[in-house]
């Protein structure tokens, strides 16, 4: 049966009438067509599908539209400046190369921006602790934890 | 995942009235949610208590700590309350899964699930809570029946769990590592007095390990568990540790805790 | 003119979208009409399928269509193939069994296709496949390899007897025994190259759809060669002309060698799109692509080392097992044979090498080509097999290796390949010291103090990359070229459109080759476009795997750039009044010697498409030019690495430590994607060494079926890696370049072992070494 949900999607006031077994990715995706958030498995491991709710980085594979009702999201398209140019945590990681084929990148950098929020100069251990909920088959992690320090250190500095 | 009908009460009560059949409660969502998406779980209704506004919260009163049903893990792992009154649970809370899934994840569904790697339930039995339900409460010695079975009935949620804060404490776990969920979890609570020792992940639900308490009670130290043997059978055998290897685990993972609750 | 583009840390072009979700990606492809597929897939790893009821879905909200092994009998699309031939110890060929698309009355793996059903939404079109009723007979099923020859081992294919596709041998046995007759000392190890599970983070992925307007196909699938996928399901599968089939592979989430092959589902939703008249989209599940994703791996191997007394190598015998799976994929039979056989001299002057290869088909899904391919097995023997060798004769392990590595080249194999160039004592040189292994022993000092178990292990492999001089492949069996395809087309104000046959699914194409590009035309990066995967705009293309791009995909967009800068130097000369012989052209100027005129390439490009001033009578307008360019040999890219870990005797747990890897990839145009490819490389050769092990149960249940029970490394599992690079040029492609993609996966395992090995204090242990694992062999020791 179609049910209404809306919330806030990148500070905008959407709503989609989906049926209930309806994840909050599936709407991301293909009702709201924003295709950057990923689905990479279906055990809640590989974190390709993080979002952040109400400020705090979340699996969006993992709940229901429903239980998003009212929420305030942002996914990967609402982090960059409306002109373009690239937070500083996406530009850690395209100038320490912290991608390859892109498909994990959007769960790592909303994790990744939540995660600096309450680490501003964070350790190597605290960011790879920071990552278990994040997969990447590319990089061998290696520069993506250098991308997050660099990134959570240019967050602090204000840039 | 296959068709069901969504409800979202506004109260514990109303949540309750709509439990029949083959309904179920949906706290954090991160445990039935995946089950539901592997269609190993099919149920006809899902009961929603995200909105139920007494259900949040953590209070702590120095002896005892009252955690909120659907306190998410991260709140427990960051409450400095927790963090004051009874570390170990804060650090427990901030070992389970990974951060998103800390976001989300519940006190009440953690231990309303009882899945036998959690490790919520791990501290429930150490720290001697108690669970209260809209119906009453339970004692933490009576609540864990074995594989994904409580004392809960049907119609009874779980509203809150308050721990009793020990003396020291600590809580260590052996992850699996593909799941990351325990293959051994050992926490242990020095009350002074009495000394509580629990094990997750090691058999089909969460445990109390007698001879490890007899023996920390008497003396609070290491030494008093190293050289405990801890029996096979009953543990459980799977491709990523056999009995004997859990068994050999609890007792390393038992005194590492001690370990930990000494410094 | 700025500074050279060639070997600097270039940021990539590719980033931004995808940093910003932008990226396109086969899911994000939704067209007009979309409808979708789920399949209905065996639950047994043997069965006959007696009967399929589909009455059920068929009235299952949203349902479309569904079609069966009999629908596409019916259909005569034909059996998916396999592209190398495999000649037998006795001339014979290959047994090829049947490979349906869709079972036809048997089903021979947990996962076999048994039906597609076609729905409105993903979630009707997986109810409604949930409500197909299939009647199995379920068979004894086999799984192990090893035991898939046995007596009454139960029989997959009728064509192929005791399970066997192929015995195939290379070298020359009488040499090697000889060899082994006279030998001081044999070191013998009994080795299991354990089955892997690629896992790209995106799944699989395939929408097709037809078009009645003009009778063509399209279809949209994440690939790592679209012009492969067109050319093996319009000719051999659907029987289609390629003018009518479109293929289109864009943003590629990993591949790793799992998106080579032609899959089942893709000839599925292309041809069912005809049929429903609308598109038909498949997107994988993690669960469906642990089940139907090609394997890798999967050797059980017996290797013997003959030495004199002084340790130099005289002889080496190699047995191995391959399972190839259910059926072969479309590379399955070259891995374990061309791509691993070959490589068994590795970096040593080891006169006599002779190997045989039995390839057996099991109830496990297939196995084809995975990271490496063939060579991370071939790296495992040898390199373990030298340590031992070492450990056995109490030889430092680095200074047994000095004592056989090749020093003159080029040098020719007895196990076929003839190595151009390399310099191994440089790779083993600077790995000693970036390892600091002069340290190790107190280090080692220091985590006994700590009550662990610190080891330290080498791996020095080789690596033929730049697949593939076609003839030679040819020879050995190959049924396609493996040369590459490049365009560039120039612009009238001077921009450039790269069209390449080479894949980039993680790689950084579009940045590398525009490097190589832009600085041969003397102009920025963004001027300068790479565009790949789709091959209604390319000429044609080989694809990307055994770390090729560069060196043959590369070469090819150089070439057609040579012809580019000839052409514009013709244009030059007319435009400069001078004799073509007289001007020179240097990244983007073209002058007359010994004078001032000059004319910048963008004023050539500009002349050719406003030939108002302009050669007519020797030349056309326009400045689009493209080559093919297939290579005369393989590249070598040849390495040291050093692998040190600690282990927590008492709970199993090993920890990398460090890790330090100096490469020799020939000539580098990005050293940061460079460094970035052998991250991952190693992360994955980690993961195949210490958490990765694929499972069956005895009835051919996948165990190991999700991330919850098979676990790819995390970022906690692995450290910073050490890695720096040597450089021998490649003596026979124009860059010097030799491949760098797989390098990492080649060499890592053997490097952990090996110091997993050392640490325990044993001579072996199976891969992967999990904490059980590693605790059941100290308590084993003990």
């Amino acid at each position: 049966m179609a049910v209404k949900v809306s919330l806030k999607v990148n500070g905008k006031p959407v709503s989609a009438e989906v049926e209930e077994r309806t994840l909050l990715v599936t709407v991301i995706r293909e009702h709201l067509r924003l295709t950057g958030t990923h689905v990479g498995c279906d055990t809640a491991q590989c974190g390709a599908c993080t979002v952040s709710m109400n400020g705090k980085a979340v699996k969006s594979c993992s709940f229901l539209a429903m239980q998003a009702e009212g929420a305030d999201v942002m996914t990967i398209e609402g982090v960059a400046k409306p002109d373009g140019t690239l937070h500083p945590m996406q530009a850690a990681f395209k100038e320490h190369h912290g991608l390859q084929c892109g498909f994990c990148t959007p769960g790592m950098v909303m994790n990744a921006i939540d995660f600096a929020k309450s680490h501003p100069n964070p350790s190597e251990s605290e960011i790879r602790e920071a990552l278990e909920g994040n997969l990447c088959r590319c990089t061998g992690y290696h520069n993506i934890v250098k991308a997050i320090g660099a990134g959570a250190r240019a967050m602090a500095a204000g840039k | 995942m296959h068709a069901f009908k969504y409800h979202r009460p506004s109260s514990v009560d109303a949540a309750a009235a709509l439990v029949k059949g083959e309904a179920k409660i949906l706290a954090g969502g991160q445990s039935l949610i995946q089950a539901m998406k592997l269609r190993l779980a099919s149920p006809s209704d899902i009961i929603d208590l995200g909105t139920i506004k007494d259900l949040a919260g953590i209070k702590s009163d120095g002896k005892s700590v009252t955690i909120g049903a659907m306190a998410r893990h991260a709140e427990v792992a960051h409450s400095a309350d927790v963090k004051k009154a009874i570390p170990a649970l804060a650090a427990l809370a901030g070992m389970i899964g990974d951060r998103q899934v800390r976001a989300m994840g519940t006190c009440g569904g953690s231990i309303a699930n009882n899945d036998p790697a959690a490790d919520y339930p791990a501290a429930v039995l150490a720290l001697n809570a108690t669970i209260t339900t809209n119906k009453g409460k339970h004692e933490a010695d009576k609540f864990f029946k074995g594989l994904f079975d409580t004392a809960l009935k049907a119609g009874e949620i779980i509203t809150s769990v308050t721990f009793q804060a020990p003396k020291r404490a600590a809580y260590v776990k052996f992850k699996n590592p593909a799941s990351r969920f325990a293959i051994v979890g050992v926490f242990v609570a020095d009350f002074g007095g009495s000394v509580r020792v629990a094990v997750t992940g090691a058999g089909p639900g969460v445990f109390r390990q007698a001879d490890m308490e007899k023996a920390l009670t008497a003396k609070f130290a290491p030494e008093s568990v190293a050289s405990i043997k801890v029996k096979q059978d009953g543990l459980n055998s799977d491709l990523h540790a056999s009995a004997e290897y859990r068994a050999h685990l609890v007792t390393v993972m038992a005194r590492r805790a001690v370990e930990a609750a000494l410094k | 003119m700025g500074a050279p583009l060639i070997g600097a840390r270039v940021e990539r072009k590719e980033d931004y979208r995808f940093l910003t979700g932008a990226g396109q990606y086969t899911d994000d492809v939704e067209l007009p009409r979309q409808s979708y597929a789920a399949f209905v897939r065996s639950p047994h790893a043997h069965a006959v399928v007696k009967k399929i009821n589909s009455a059920k879905a068929k009235n299952s909200p949203g349902f479309i269509a569904i079609y069966t092994g009999e629908d596409f009998a019916a259909a005569k699309l034909g059996g998916l193939p396999c592209g190398w031939l495999i000649t037998d110890v006795n001339g014979q060929p290959m047994k090829e069994p049947p490979h349906p698309c869709l079972a036809q009355g048997k089903v021979r793996y947990v996962g076999d296709q048994v039906a597609i059903v076609i729905a409105e939404t993903s979630e009707q079109a997986r109810d409604a496949a949930e409500l197909v009723e299939v009647d199995y007979e379920v068979l004894p099923a086999v799984v192990d390899g090893s035991k898939a020859r046995a007596k009454g081992a139960p029989q997959l294919h009728d064509i192929a007897p005791d399970n066997t596709c192929y015995v195939w041998a290379i070298g020359d046995k009488a040499a090697t025994d000889a060899a082994f007759a006279k030998a001081a000392h044999v070191t013998r190890l009994d080795l299991i190259n354990n089955r892997l599970i690629p896992n790209a983070m995106e799944p699989r992925v395939a929408n097709g759809s037809y078009s009645r307007a003009d009778d063509s196909y399209t279809l949209y699938v994440a690939s790592q060669n679209p012009h492969v996928e067109r050319l093996l399901m319009t000719a051999f599968v659907m029987g289609l002309p390629e003018h009518k089939v479109r293929v289109v592979a864009g943003d590629v989430g990993g591949g790793f060698g799992s998106k080579i092959y032609l899959y089942a589902e893709d000839v599925a939703v292309t041809w069912a799109s005809r049929q429903v008249n609308r598109p038909v989209k498949w997107t994988s599940d993690r669960s469906e692509a642990f089940l139907t994703d090609a394997h890798g791996r999967d050797h059980h191997t017996v290797a013997e080392l003959a030495m004199d007394k002084e340790g130099h190598f005289l002889g080496m015998r190699v047995k191995t097992t391959a399972n190839v799976g259910a059926y072969l994929s479309t590379f399955a039979s070259c891995v374990p044979t061309i791509l691993y056989a070959t490589l068994l001299a590795g970096q040593y002057r080891t006169p006599a090498i002779h190997c045989e290869v039995t390839a057996v088909f099991t109830n496990t899904t297939p196995v084809d080509a995975y990271r490496g391919a063939g060579r991370p097995e071939a790296t495992y023997v040898v390199e373990r097999l030298v340590e031992t060798a070492a450990r056995e004769m109490k030889l430092d392990p680095a200074e047994i290796r000095r004592r056989n590595f090749i020093t003159a080249f080029p040098y020719q194999t007895p196990v076929a390949l003839m190595y151009d160039i390399g310099d191994y004592n440089a790779t083993m040189d600077a790995v000693q010291k970036l390892a600091d292994v002069s340290g190790f022993s107190k280090r080692k000092e220091q985590s006994a103090k700590n009550g662990k178990l610190r080891g330290l292990g080498y791996a020095a492999y080789i690596e033929a990359c730049g697949i593939a001089p076609s003839a030679v492949a040819g020879a050995l069996g190959a049924r396609a070229g493996l040369f590459e395809a490049g365009e560039v087309r120039v612009h009238p104000t001077g921009s450039v459109t790269v069209f390449t046959g080479s894949h980039s699914h993680g790689q950084g194409h579009e940045t590398t080759f525009a490097q190589v590009v832009a600085d041969r035309l003397g102009m920025p990066i963004e001027n300068v476009d790479i565009v790949h995967g789709d091959t209604s705009k390319i000429l044609f293309g080989m694809g990307t795997y055994g770390s090729r791009s560069i060196a043959v995909g590369g070469t090819a967009i150089v070439k057609a750039l040579d012809k580019v800068i000839a052409k514009g130097k013709k244009i030059a000369a007319h435009l400069m009044e001078a004799a073509e012989a007289d001007v020179v052209y240097d990244r983007g100027v073209y002058s007359v010697a010994g004078t001032d005129k000059k004319k910048m390439f963008g004023e050539v490009a500009f002349a050719a498409y406003v030939p108002h001033n302009y050669p007519h009578d020797k030349l056309e307008p326009g400045l689009n030019e493209n080559a093919f360019y297939d290579p005369s040999n393989f590249t070598f890219p040849a390495g040291s690495y050093v692998c040190e870990v600690e282990v927590d005797p008492e709970t199993g747990a090993v920890k990398v430590e460090k890790f330090s890897a100096v490469d020799d990839f020939g000539n580098i145009i990005n050293p940061m994607i460079v460094e970035g490819q052998v991250h991952g490389g190693l992360t994955q050769g980690i993961g195949q060494a210490l958490t990765e092990g694929c499972q069956y149960d005895a009835t051919g249940q996948l165990t190991t079926g999700s991330f919850m029970d098979y676990c790819i490394p995390r970022a906690t599992d692995v450290p910073f890696y050490q890695v720096d690079t040597r450089v021998t040029a490649c003596t026979h492609n124009p860059l010097g370049v030799k491949g760098c993609g797989e390098a990492g996966a080649i060499g890592a395992p053997a490097a952990l072992m090996n110091a997993i090995t050392d640490a325990l204090g044993v001579k072996d242990m199976p891969m992967p070494a999990t904490p059980q694992a590693v605790w059941t062999a100290l308590k084993n020791k003990k």
